[in-house]
Parts: structure tokens; C-alpha cells; sequence
């Protein structure tokens, strides 16, 4: 069976990625050995960790079978936010070489932290996504990703330059300069948000620019939703293979899950991130096959270890073994997710963000309603806010820094670009109940 | 003498202008002076009205945000040069001009300006001494 | 009152290359300048220049031979675009990265896997010269991608061992948010970006001396030692000066010790010449010059001769920190018309290409920097075609927003644009000077 694998040269096999195809009785061994570890850390090194544990009567010797990974409580992503910024730290900080942040659900950012351990088991999972979507030394790789707290770039940045491929860190935005360095180095791999490209694609079309005729070979896609529909229209337009990848920053960053040749599925990297799908309403674990939350631990992380961290993701682990035999189980694409989080250009967006943003200037939260369009392949996020009499002024340029000062504090809070429109009072349509915040026009 | 001005935000689209003007026609209620200060976004609606306060109640019942601040009335000589002589009364003295807009009606040889100042009243004082006409309220209604 | 400690002066040397007695030191150099010739033998660029001098790797005598070699431009990048200046098959590059080009299109550089280690090292030894330790945080906000700064500081800290906060660019009060609650001892950034950061903290109530910085690594762009008083008496941090430029590797050329008494350059590397930019002819040390450097180690796209454009001093004086290398001055100024805002190289050419490219606007332009407060602003004041001066304010904000969309594009910098009406803006009869720089006025 390896035989074949090893033929395959642009199937997916480096050395790193052997234990993608491990056997499942040593693969459950290795994890069991490194859940033991990791729950033996958490509970030394982290306060809330360990109290959780005492108060149900747990130690780490309570870990005796994977299965009792059941017994241990949840992670959510508030305790992120009540401890932050370092109480859920298991290292020293002179041990941790590397923080990112990302958005919390409210103004506060969440922190994230790596020891050089976990930089390198970072770059070791990107290696092995990059292997399984058919990357090899020699690979040129534009990373569109953006580079800085997002955990995008760097981490696609790391895994690709371990491969052994050259790294073009040409992060986000100034699409004409993109399409001409793809074009003038002969790139063969592109990484970036599945809008992000299509937007490139779309721009390159009008530029007289034929992507068919160029090396570009393979897309790596992640950090927003797509569909297969999508994939479909990339491939056919471009004439490259979209790959699908996961992850997220309280995990890890990019380097969870990845799609391989077959499509059928992203790959956990379960010897490192142990998946688990539960019912979110009663956070019952649910059998393999059966569609629910995914909960991840992460087995190997030192700096900051998570334990059954609920990542709101709603998929189901596929049970069946895969045609490219890699051992590892696979998740679903990821569809929807349990709560109301949104992702625009790669970032995650919480409603109760932009409420807080909007709080800060008004001092109370007026009608406000987020529209959510994609212009060339380009997602844009637009607030609708109804004027109040408080902020309304007859002067123009008054009335121009409400609409600046409003649509400074959501970018200072998302850390992204968005528009924001005055709009009428009342103009924005009150549903019974709980309104709807969120108007996503982007696919259809 | 200051004049009342109510301002209306609309949303820059087809038939929001129509829309605050039907409810002060429905009301009865006669415009003496109107301006639109639009941006690519939105619209400030300008109004002048004798009735003001009535105004006011029946556009914000029907779910207008309005606001009322003060503006100027100011005679003109309706000559070349008639504005550049008050202009430079008022930069002489400091005075700021927030925005201006011409009214709807004429006097006589006079064009008639309204000005929205930051400090009205220090406006009044400088054009008076400088013998330039501001118009009262009774004037224009 | 500013109360900055006195530096220092641990002479912390990361790597004894840096401290070798000088006899050493130009033996290395004398080796390594036969080896880098010979690696760029095959190149055609240097090929046909070396074929017309009789130029071969032992013809190389004595490091003084350097001055038979062929000078490299920028312009020489940019003809031989994309990648005509490699040496290595095109496999082994690991990374590649751009700078601003005097066009639109940005020249490149390559690095190997064993020139990114060599890239590190560097930047990691100026660090350690300005007090880095493994226990520290270093907050980066520099921006990352095709620039150089952000990944030559980054994976030098990391060599170090010191946390990393790729904070990047923008976003000025939430760096400070994070700046504050990571406890980052230690800043990375432009000159000028650093003093933002002051004013932005003194915006938000936020003293910027308690927060938790304590010294800094600026570089990328030009200043001042007014300005490194300014920066240390509002953040109480010590402020250390690094150069570099992509062609050359990046940063991490030069840097300063714990003296602060110019950057020393990292010679075992880099062979640098300071020369008068008319008859490139040497000057004497201590005069000012443009500096060329020849690039010893690097085996993707090592550069002979390479032509800064930056004008500064050098001396060999012995350095008290123990470092036998030379060191150079501030940059004082430049040879050709690039200017640096905030952080990045931009040439007017680039903004003439730019405005070439949006329908409606005439040749006539002129392109204003100024440093209101602590961060420079590019204004272009571009006149347009008559019918184009609309009424319509929404007709003119487009087109101002395509204007500035393309200059962000082709020079990847936001600019400020005003139209102006036909034949408002200045004409010139000789030589157009369509830069008004204001920086520096105050």
C-alpha cells in the first residue's frame, strides 16, 4: 500500500506525514500516551484547569482510556476571555517564543501563545496539510494569507518553508501585484481565503490574464466556509485543485484538518488534536457518523494546552477509512456553526462586537443591522445604523464624523475594513423577538 | 434675529426626499425656505418654516430624527459684489461660516442668504455694525 | 525631564565573528570575496562585465581587487526581472521577497534556506548588541510580507529565543491595548511609528512611559538623534538604530551596540564601500558618501557593488563594546529622489505611473510630504480634465478614491489626493520639482 503512495509524487507523501498513516492501534496508543501528558500539564499548570478537575473528583490519573476524555469538562471560548491575557498559560513566559491574538466575542482580544515545541509541531502539521493537498520541495507558494496575529500567514508561512517549497509572503490585498508575481514566477501554489481568490481570478479575467495557462497547479483554501459549489466554479475557471483546510488559533492556527486528493473530507491531524462531536445542546459525545459540534483537544501543545475546547463548528467525523489511506479520520466540510459568529475575509466576527463598538460611541446601542455582500469575490461587511437624534446633526461634516468615529471603533475592535451607513430611524426592519443582526447576501 | 431651522436626515435613495415634504403638506404646513446638503450616503433636509414647533412634533410622530438649530437671515444687495462685501465683514471678524444656502424668495434689490454660523449671535453684532441687513423673523413669514 | 537609564553597556556579543582581530577579519573577507566572485561567475550580468574586465575568482588578489569589480544598480534588478540575478537552481530558493521598484513593478530578492539562517543570525547579533534577552517580548510592528523588516526582525527574535508579537501594521490603539496587557519589554517599528504610538497612547489616557517597553529596534527609514531623544523621553525607553536593505539581505547589515555610537556593520558578511556618488572614487572616513556593498555569503543572489543610494559616514575607529568592525553614521540623506513614508520606499515615478493610469487626469501633479504630528502623510495634488470637476461630490470622491486605490497599488502607500482645477497647480521650465518634502520643519 505505501508503495503506491511513494510513487505518487505529487499524491502527498513526504516523510513528515508519516504519522497521517500510522495504524490505528498505534495511532490511539500515541494518543492516549500524549492525553495522559497533557492533562497532567493542564492540571499542574493551569489554575482554572485544575480546579474544573478537583471540583469533579478528577486527577490526571483518571485518564486510563481515551474514552474517558469524556469525563473531563469543556473548554469555551469565554475562559479565554476571563482569563486573559495569560491565565491559561501552561509555560513560563520565557520558554513562549511566539503570541497571536484574534478576536474575542467582545472588544477584548483572545491571546494564544507557542513554545518553540509548538512552533515546530505547527509547522509540522502545515507541512503534512501541504503534503496532502500535493505539495513537494521545489513548489513555488504564494501565501496570500494575511501575515501578523491572524495565524493564517504564519502558519501556512512555516509549514510551506519545511517542505522545502519557496515561500512568496505576499500576505493580503494589492491584487494587481499578486496576479503579476504569480504570473512572472511561474507560481504553482496559491494559499488564501476561497473569496480572496475568487476576487483574484475574477481580476485576472479582466486583466487579460489566463490562469489555465499558467503553472499554478493547486489552491490551498481555508479560514472561511466555502462550498462545494464554490470549488466547483474555482477549478473550472482556473483549471487548478481546491484544497479545503482547518483550523483555528485556540487550537493551533491553520494545520488542524486538511483535505487530501480524494476531497472526500479534511484529515484531522488526531496525533495531535483529538476530535470529538458532541450534541451542543447537551454535550453528549455522539458516535462517529453522527452530525454535531466539534470538540478538539490538543495533545502535544505545551504553551497553552486545550482541553475539549468546544470550537462551535458544526460537522460530523466521517468513520469510513479514506482511499488514500491515510489512517487519520476525517470531518465533514464545515457548514454552519452553533452559535452566531460570521466570517468575513478570513476573520472571525462576532454581532456582540460590533455592539460593543457601536455602545462605546453611542453610549446607548441603537438599531443596527450587519449586511454582508460579495462585490468581484470580495466579501464586504456593511453596518446599518439608524440615526438617532442623539448623533444627528445638521452639518454634513458633523454627521460625516459620527459616521467615522462609528465605523473607526468596529475596525478598531474586528481589525478589519468595513462600511458603515446612516440609515433612516426605523428604517431597519424589526423581526418578532430576537432581530436578525446578520443579513449574509454573499452566497446567491 | 435668528431663525429657527429644522434639519432631517434622509437616506440618499429614490423618494426620500417626497417623503418628510408629504407629511408637512398632509399637516398644512408651509415651507419658507428649503436645502438639501447631500453626500454620497445621506441627505441633510434644511427647512425654514413659520411653524416650526408643529413641524417639528408632526415629522418627528411620523419617525424623523430632526434638529433644530439657528441661522442667520441675511439682506444681500442683489448687485455684483454684494456678497464679497459681507463676506469680508464677517472674515474680518473672525467668524466662522459653518454653511450657507440662498432663500427662496426675493426683496425688492435684495437677495436673501441664510447662514448657519458657530456663533450666531457674534454674527448678528458684526453685520449690524457693519450696516448690513439681518432680516426678522416677522419679515419672512 | 526624561529619565532614561544610562545604556547598558553589557557588550554582549552574540557570535565572536563579530570581535575578530582585524588581520582576521580581511582574511575572511579576502576568502570570501574570491568565493562570492566565483559563485556569480556564471550570472550574465556579471558574466559579460567580467569577460570585459578579465575578471575570474584568482584574479582577486587583495581586497582592494573589490574596486575592479562591476558596480550593481537597482535598475540592473529591474532589467533582469524576475530572478536573472540567481545562482543556485531555481528549487533550492526558500523565499522570496520585493521591494518598491522606481515603477510599478517591485524588484526581487531571493533567499536559500541556508541565507534565511544566515538572515537570522544577523539580526539576531544586533538584538543581543542592543540587549535582547530569551525572557523578553517583542512586540513587531513592522509590517510583514514581500518588505524585509517584519521577517528579518521576526525570525531574528526567535533565533534569540525572545517571544514574538507579529503584531504587523495599523491599528495603532489596539497594538497599544496589546502592548499593555502582553507586557512587550521590548519595540520594533519604524522611528516614526514609535512616536505615534505615544501620541496615539496619550489619545487614549494611557501614559506612554508606564507602559511596559523598555528599549527599541528602529529602522527602515531615515532619522534623526533629535528624534531618538524625542522617542526615548516620551516612551523612557532606549532607542537603538538598525539598517539593512532587501538587496542587500534585509535587515540586519548594521546595527548599534550598547554605545550607540553608530552601527556597526556586519563586515564578516559584507564588504562595504563608501564612495562619492559623481567620480565613485573612495572618500576618507568620517566623509560623507554613498554606500556599496557586496554581499560575501549569501548564495541565492549575492550582489557585487551593490549601489544604496544612501549617503552616510563611516569610521574604523576601535568601538568600546569590543566589535572590530567598521561602523557607519545615520543615514543622512540620499543620491536619487526615493522617499521613505512611513517606512516605505516611494519614487515619484511610481506616482506619475499611477496617475497615468486612472482616465481624466493631466501630467500635472505635484506630491507633498509632511509630518503633521508624528506620522508622515503623502498628499497628491493631481489636476484633472475640466468636465471631470463635477458638481456632483460623489462623482469627485470616486474618482479620488480610484486615484488613490492605484497609488496604493502601484507604490503600496495611501496617499491623500486633491483635485485640482486645469492649470492651477505650479508649471515648471526646467527640471519639474514636484516633491514638496515638509518633513523636518517644525
Amino acid at each position: 500500500m505505501h508503495h503506491e503512495l511513494w510513487n505518487d509524487a505529487a499524491g502527498g507523501f513526504h516523510p513528515v506525514s508519516a504519522p497521517d498513516f500510522l495504524p490505528e492501534a498505534q495511532l490511539r496508543e500515541v494518543q492516549l500516551r500524549r492525553l495522559k501528558a497533557v492533562v497532567g500539564r493542564a492540571y499542574e499548570k493551569v489554575p482554572l484547569f485544575r480546579q474544573r478537575l478537583e471540583k469533579r473528583g478528577l486527577t490526571p490519573e483518571s485518564m486510563q482510556s481515551l474514552a474517558d476524555i469524556a469525563k473531563l469538562p469543556f473548554t469555551v471560548k469565554t475562559d479565554l476571555r476571563d482569563t486573559y491575557p495569560f491565565g491559561l498559560f501552561a509555560s513560563p513566559m520565557a520558554d513562549v517564543v511566539r503570541l497571536h491574538a484574534s478576536s474575542g466575542t467582545t472588544g477584548k482580544p483572545i491571546v494564544v501563545a507557542y513554545t518553540r515545541e509548538d512552533v515546530e509541531v505547527w509547522a509540522e502539521v502545515m507541512t503534512r496539510t501541504f503534503a496532502a493537498c500535493g505539495l513537494h520541495r521545489g513548489d513555488i507558494v504564494q501565501n496570500a494569507f494575511g501575515y501578523g496575529l491572524f495565524t493564517g500567514g504564519l502558519g501556512a508561512h512555516y509549514g510551506a518553508e519545511t517542505l522545502g517549497a519557496t515561500v512568496i509572503p505576499i500576505s493580503g490585498g494589492n491584487t494587481d501585484r499578486q496576479i503579476m508575481v504569480l504570473r512572472d514566477f511561474g507560481v504553482t501554489a496559491i494559499c488564501a481565503t476561497p473569496s480572496y481568490f475568487m476576487h483574484l481570478a475574477e481580476k485576472a479575467m479582466e486583466m487579460g490574464v489566463d490562469l489555465k495557462a499558467m503553472p499554478l497547479r493547486v489552491g490551498v483554501f481555508g479560514a472561511e466556509p466555502w462550498s462545494d459549489a464554490m470549488r466547483a466554479r474555482i477549478e473550472a475557471d482556473t483549471g487548478i485543485k481546491a484544497f479545503d483546510i482547518y483550523g483555528l488559533s485556540e487550537i493551533i492556527g491553520p494545520g488542524v484538518a486538511s483535505e487530501c486528493s480524494q476531497h472526500e473530507g479534511l484529515h484531522v491531524f488526531e496525533d495531535h488534536f483529538y476530535p470529538e462531536i458532541i450534541d451542543p445542546e447537551t454535550g453528549e459525545v455522539l458516535p462517529d457518523g453522527s452530525e454535531g459540534e466539534l470538540v478538539l483537544t490538543t495533545l502535544s501543545k505545551k504553551a497553552m494546552p486545550m482541553i475539549r475546547y468546544r470550537t462551535r463548528d458544526i460537522t460530523a467525523i466521517l468513520p469510513e477509512r479514506c482511499g488514500c489511506g491515510r489512517t487519520i479520520r476525517r470531518i465533514r466540510r464545515i457548514g454552519r456553526r452553533s452559535d452566531d459568529m460570521f466570517i468575513i475575509r478570513g476573520v472571525n466576527v462576532y454581532p456582540s462586537q460590533v455592539e460593543a463598538a457601536l455602545l462605546n460611541v453611542e453610549g446607548t446601542l441603537p438599531h443596527y443591522q450587519i449586511l454582508l455582500t460579495r462585490e468581484q469575490g470580495l466579501d464586504q461587511m456593511t453596518v446599518e445604523v439608524e440615526v438617532t437624534p442623539e448623533v444627528f446633526s445638521d452639518k454634513v461634516r458633523a454627521l460625516e464624523e459620527v459616521r467615522a468615529r462609528l465605523a473607526h471603533a468596529i475596525e478598531h475592535i474586528l481589525g478589519i475594513r468595513v462600511g458603515l451607513r446612516l440609515v433612516g430611524p426605523h428604517s431597519i426592519q424589526r423581526s418578532e423577538g430576537k432581530a436578525k443582526r446578520v443579513i449574509d447576501k454573499r452566497n446567491g | 434675529m435668528k431663525l429657527p431651522q429644522l434639519s432631517v436626515f434622509l437616506e440618499n435613495r429614490p423618494g426620500s426626499l417626497l417623503e418628510p415634504l408629504q407629511v408637512l403638506a398632509a399637516a398644512d404646513i408651509n415651507l419658507v425656505s428649503i436645502s438639501l446638503a447631500d453626500t454620497e450616503q445621506f441627505g441633510i433636509l434644511r427647512l425654514v418654516l413659520k411653524d416650526w414647533e408643529f413641524a417639528k412634533s408632526v415629522l418627528e410622530k411620523d419617525g424623523w430624527v430632526v434638529n433644530v438649530t439657528d441661522v442667520v437671515a441675511v439682506d444681500v444687495d442683489d448687485q455684483p459684489g454684494g456678497l464679497v462685501k459681507m463676506l469680508a465683514v464677517l472674515a474680518e471678524a473672525g467668524i466662522n461660516i459653518e454653511y450657507m444656502y440662498a432663500f427662496a424668495l426675493r426683496r425688492n434689490v435684495k437677495a436673501v442668504l441664510l447662514f448657519r454660523f458657530e456663533d450666531p449671535d457674534a454674527a448678528i453684532e458684526v453685520l449690524e455694525q457693519a450696516g448690513i441687513g439681518v432680516i426678522q423673523e416677522e419679515e419672512l413669514y | 525631564m526624561h529619565t532614561v537609564q544610562p545604556p547598558p553597556i553589557d557588550n554582549a556579543v552574540r557570535d565572536r565573528d563579530e570581535t575578530l582581530p582585524r588581520a582576521e577579519l580581511e582574511a575572511l573577507q579576502l576568502t570570501r570575496l574570491r568565493e562570492v566572485v566565483e559563485r556569480v561567475a556564471h550570472v550574465p550580468f556579471y558574466r559579460e562585465a567580467f569577460a570585459l574586465r578579465g575578471i575570474t575568482a584568482r584574479t582577486i588578489k587583495s581586497l582592494d581587487d573589490l574596486r575592479r569589480l562591476p558596480f550593481t544598480t537597482k535598475d540592473d534588478l529591474r532589467r533582469h526581472h524576475p530572478l536573472g540575478f540567481i545562482t543556485v537552481p531555481r528549487e533550492q530558493l526558500a523565499r522570496i521577497h520585493g521591494s518598491s521598484g522606481t515603477t510599478g513593478k517591485p524588484t526581487f530578492v531571493a533567499y536559500t534556506a541556508k541565507d534565511l539562517q544566515t538572515w537570522s543570525d544577523l539580526c539576531a547579533r544586533f538584538l543581543v548588541a542592543g540587549g535582547l534577552q530569551p525572557r523578553h517580548t517583542v512586540h513587531v510592528a513592522f509590517g510583514y510580507g514581500l518588505f524585509t523588516g517584519g521577517f528579518g526582525l521576526h525570525y531574528g527574535i526567535e533565533k534569540v529565543g525572545a517571544a514574538v508579537v507579529p503584531a504587523a501594521s495599523g491599528n495603532t490603539r489596539r497594538q497599544i491595548e496589546i502592548i499593555q496587557d502582553l507586557g512587550a519589554e521590548v519595540l520594533v517599528c519604524t522611528p516614526s511609528y514609535a512616536l505615534t504610538i505615544a501620541e496615539t497612547a496619550r489619545e487614549m489616557g494611557i501614559d506612554p512611559r508606564r507602559l511596559p517597553l523598555k528599549f527599541g529596534h528602529f529602522g527602515a527609514e531615515p532619522w534623526t538623534e533629535e528624534m531618538r531623544q524625542q522617542i526615548e523621553a516620551d516612551l523612557d525607553i532606549l532607542a537603538f538604530n538598525n539598517y539593512g536593505l532587501s538587496e542587500v539581505i534585509g535587515p540586519g547589515v548594521s546595527g548599534e551596540c550598547a554605545h550607540r555610537d553608530g552601527m556597526h556593520i556586519q563586515e564578516d558578511h559584507f564588504l562595504v564601500e563608501c564612495l562619492d556618488p559623481d567620480t565613485l572614487e573612495s572618500v576618507g572616513d568620517g566623509e560623507e558618501g554613498e554606500l556599496v556593498f557586496t554581499a560575501l555569503t549569501k548564495e541565492a543572489m549575492p550582489l557585487l557593488r551593490y549601489r544604496t543610494r544612501d549617503i552616510a559616514r563611516l569610521t574604523r575607529e576601535p568601538c568600546a563594546c569590543g566589535r572590530t568592525t567598521v561602523r557607519m553614521s545615520r543615514v543622512t540623506g540620499r543620491t536619487d529622489d526615493m522617499l521613505i513614508i512611513r517606512g516605505v520606499n516611494v519614487f515619484p515615478s511610481q506616482i506619475e505611473e499611477a496617475l497615468l493610469r486612472v482616465e481624466g487626469t493631466t501630467p500635472h501633479y505635484m506630491i507633498e510630504v509632511e509630518r503633521p504630528g508624528t506620522l508622515d502623510q503623502l498628499t497628491v495634488k493631481v489636476e484633472v480634465l475640466p468636465e471631470l470637476l463635477s458638481d456632483r461630490m460623489d462623482r469627485m470622491q470616486r474618482l479620488k478614491d480610484r486615484i488613490g486605490k492605484e497609488i496604493l497599488t502601484v507604490a503600496g502607500i495611501r496617499a491623500n489626493v486633491e483635485l485640482a482645477a486645469p492649470r492651477t497647480l505650479e508649471r515648471f521650465t526646467g527640471k519639474a520639482k514636484r516633491v514638496v518634502d515638509k518633513r523636518g520643519q517644525n
